[in-house]
């Protein structure tokens, strides 16, 4: 019975997704607060801010779509810091 | 200063003017409030906002939060008893300033660290019929042929097809002697061509280029956080709420006491002011800007050495680099075999070269390419037939109709003719002609000129102990190491067992002491991801080795390694006294403020000072050249 197999089934790890978005934003502490708020997020599995650098590191979980994530992600993050601003 | 910041001093010149101008207007009761409340609203409004919009987002413990209340809090004293309100506004206002230069310091640097950084070329030029065309280099094929002009940055790898050049390379290497190019070469993208017109055939894509590899893993870096970035991040957290409850605590507990147990006055307003100067010292911004700089700074200071770190949290282990392990082809010593001596020959030199590389001609080894090399001459395969190789003791072959031996001692032996030993270390040929012994060839890796400069730097920076792995023979093995001062080594290894070495290293180090991996990337990639830093060199062009490696030395300098792990020690150093600095003067602020000898003027000073020399002191991670 193998044409019962899910199309998707190419392993694990397969549709992990990795993404770096250029953001910008005033303080160190306020990058602190959008990369917990981007964590909370539902669909992302972790994610990184680097200040000094002024980027983000998303991992979405599986089967996630990035972009519909990173509105939430974005909304999340203005919520915490009005100043700030994600790059999509 | 961009348009955000230009806005901000405006705002803090205007502010701090009328503030100024307040003092010499005399009114008094409500006016005086309202008076005051223009400088205020001119350079807090957006605090006040973020602190409303933080409450709403129940996010309430920020420091827009802090410093609404604590300024709030001191306009109410100030209209219920002392009438005074220049310390609100001023609070305010030396809180925005610092604001201001820490968005002032960090952006500057950041723009100074990335130019650094910054190898990125924009263009590269086609020629087409006749005329230079620029293009983008991602659009250019493998196989395109390019043109560099004298100044222009070569933009993919490839090899020179036409013209000679030096091309400056400080930008990969920090290394500040150009290097010479001609026709044939292959030459990296990232350097500088200098003097002459370059025409290059594309080998990869600029993708795959060595300078689009190099500018991933930088940009990259400082996404590994280390544990004192995660220590702050986790300190602040905690910091700001026990701070907010403590002031809560001091506003209430004292004049209850006072009240209900001792029958004093409860002086509510002495106490409420007490805990307000708390607030403003509980902003943790000294430390959360200052330690990712300082490591930010430190890595970019590396990278500009031609020492590419992958990570704060790698740079922060380096840093504790107590065991360096050697390999010892290409790492300290050249890797490129030559042919030192030919020892009891008894036909010329130079015949039983030729003999010996031709013999050998059939073979890739790096062995039979220094033959070949030494030879000199083109080889003429058609006078070779016969060749028999045998493994792991030489070959036998015909060449002019003579049967021609070249292998080591077990050849000789398993051909029954008698030879003489070497007395010198390096890998010997010996030679025999139609069954009788004709001499031996020495052929041996040279050392690298700064090897023994680099064991003892790394010894004087305070390495406990180095160690070198090699497949070579013991005896090779032990004579370099004991010219280059090396405390231990094990030969005769296959790849296989350098890994169990390294193991066995790692479980009788102190735990304290981290251990390094010092290889040329080659065939050493499971070694390099084992020990606690793998660092590789010579990397240009070497994919595998910046995979697998947590440092990569651009060039093949093995004095680098030593620079990298002071470059680390600096840094770390910063941060620890940025550490210890910042969150012990807002100790003995707390203290101060809660007993009643620190008011909010000293409070606010602390605060911005402290975050003013931290941040300064961070960017001093970037200044490594003298290291």
């Amino acid at each position: 019975m193998n044409r019962a197999m899910p199309a998707y089934s190419f392993g694990k790890g397969f549709l992990t997704m990795k993404k770096t978005y250029k953001i910008d934003v005033d303080c160190a502490n306020c990058a602190n607060k959008m990369e917990d708020a981007t964590k909370r997020t539902p669909g992302v599995k972790d994610a990184t801010v680097n200040f000094m650098t002024l980027k983000m590191n998303v991992e979405f979980e599986d089967g996630q779509d990035p972009k519909s994530v990173m509105k939430d992600v974005l909304k999340n993050c203005k919520k915490v810091e009005s100043d700030c601003e994600i790059f999509l | 200063m961009n348009k955000k910041q230009r806005k901000m001093l405006i705002r803090i010149l205007v502010s701090a003017v009328l503030l100024i101008g307040l003092q010499f207007v005399p009114v008094s009761g409500l006016p005086r409030l309202v008076l005051y409340l223009v400088p205020y609203l001119v350079i807090g409004y957006d605090i006040l906002r973020k602190a409303g919009q933080g409450i709403l987002n129940r996010q309430v413990f920020d420091e827009n939060f802090l410093m609404a209340v604590a300024t709030v809090g001191a306009i109410a004293i100030g209209l219920f008893e002392s009438g005074d309100y220049t310390e609100a506004v001023a609070v305010m206002l030396f809180y925005q300033v610092g604001e201001l230069f820490q968005s002032y310091a960090v952006g500057k640097s950041r723009k100074n660290i990335s130019a650094l950084m910054d190898i990125r070329p924009d263009y590269a030029n086609l020629e087409l019929d006749g005329q230079l065309v620029r293009v983008d280099p991602d659009e250019v094929e493998t196989g395109t042929v390019i043109v560099v002009q004298p100044g222009e940055k070569i933009p993919i790898d490839g090899v020179i097809v036409e013209g000679s050049a030096s091309l400056n390379t400080s930008a990969l290497t920090g290394e500040s002697l150009p290097r010479d190019v001609k026709e044939g070469d292959e030459v990296i993208s990232g350097c500088i061509n200098m003097t002459g017109v370059l025409k290059i055939r594309t080998s990869k894509e600029f993708g795959e280029s060595t300078v689009s590899k190099v500018l991933e893993l930088v940009e990259n870096s400082s996404s590994r956080k280390s544990r004192s970035e995660n220590f702050i991040s986790r300190f602040a957290r905690y910091y700001t709420p026990a701070v907010c409850y403590s002031a809560l605590a001091l506003a209430i507990l004292p004049p209850a006491v006072r009240l209900l147990f001792l029958g004093l006055t409860p002086d509510w307003y002495v106490w409420i002011y007490r805990a307000l100067t708390f607030l403003v010292i509980s902003c943790p911004c000294a430390l959360v800007i200052s330690i990712p700089l300082s490591f930010f700074a430190g890595i970019g200071g590396a990278s500009r050495e031609g020492i590419l770190v992958k990570g704060s949290n790698y740079l922060e282990t380096l840093s504790q680099t107590g065991y360096v392990i050697f390999d010892k082809t290409g790492t300290l010593t050249q890797g490129v075999f030559e042919v030192n001596a030919v020892h009891h020959n008894k036909m010329e030199e130079k015949k039983l070269l030729e003999y010996a590389a031709l013999a050998e001609s059939a073979s890739s080894h790096p062995i039979s390419k220094s033959l070949k090399r030494a030879y000199g001459e083109e080889i003429d395969r058609s006078r070779v037939s016969e060749i028999e190789e045998i493994s792991g003791n030489g070959v036998v072959a015909k060449v002019d109709g003579r049967t021609v031996a070249a292998g080591n001692a077990k050849l000789m032996k398993r051909l029954d003719i008698p030879y003489h030993d070497c007395h010198r270390t390096g890998t010997i040929i010996h030679m025999a002609i139609d069954g009788d012994y004709a001499g031996h060839i020495v052929i041996s890796d040279r050392l690298k000129d700064t090897s023994a400069q680099a064991i003892r730097a790394l010894k004087s920076s305070g390495v406990s102990k180095t160690v070198m792995l090699t497949g070579d023979s013991r005896r090779v093995a032990e004579e370099t190491a004991s010219s280059l001062g090396i405390d231990e080594v094990y030969s005769e290894l296959l790849p296989g067992d350098k890994v169990a070495k390294v193991e066995e290293l790692l479980a009788q180090k102190p735990p304290k002491e981290k251990l390094a991996f010092v290889g040329d990337g080659i065939n050493d990639a499971p070694v390099l991801s084992r020990a606690d830093i793998g660092i590789a060199m010579g990397a240009l062009g070497s994919d595998a080795a910046i995979e697998a490696a947590d440092v990569v030395l651009m060039d093949d300098d093995p004095l680098k390694i030593a620079k990298a792990i002071r470059i680390s020690r600096k840094c770390l150093r910063i941060v620890y006294e940025n550490i210890v600095f910042a969150i012990g003067i807002k100790l003995i602020c707390l203290v101060l403020g809660a007993l009643g000898l620190a008011n909010m003027w000293l409070a606010i000073f602390a605060d911005v000072g402290v975050m003013i020399l931290a941040v300064l002191n961070a960017i001093r991670a970037l200044f490594v050249k003298k290291l």
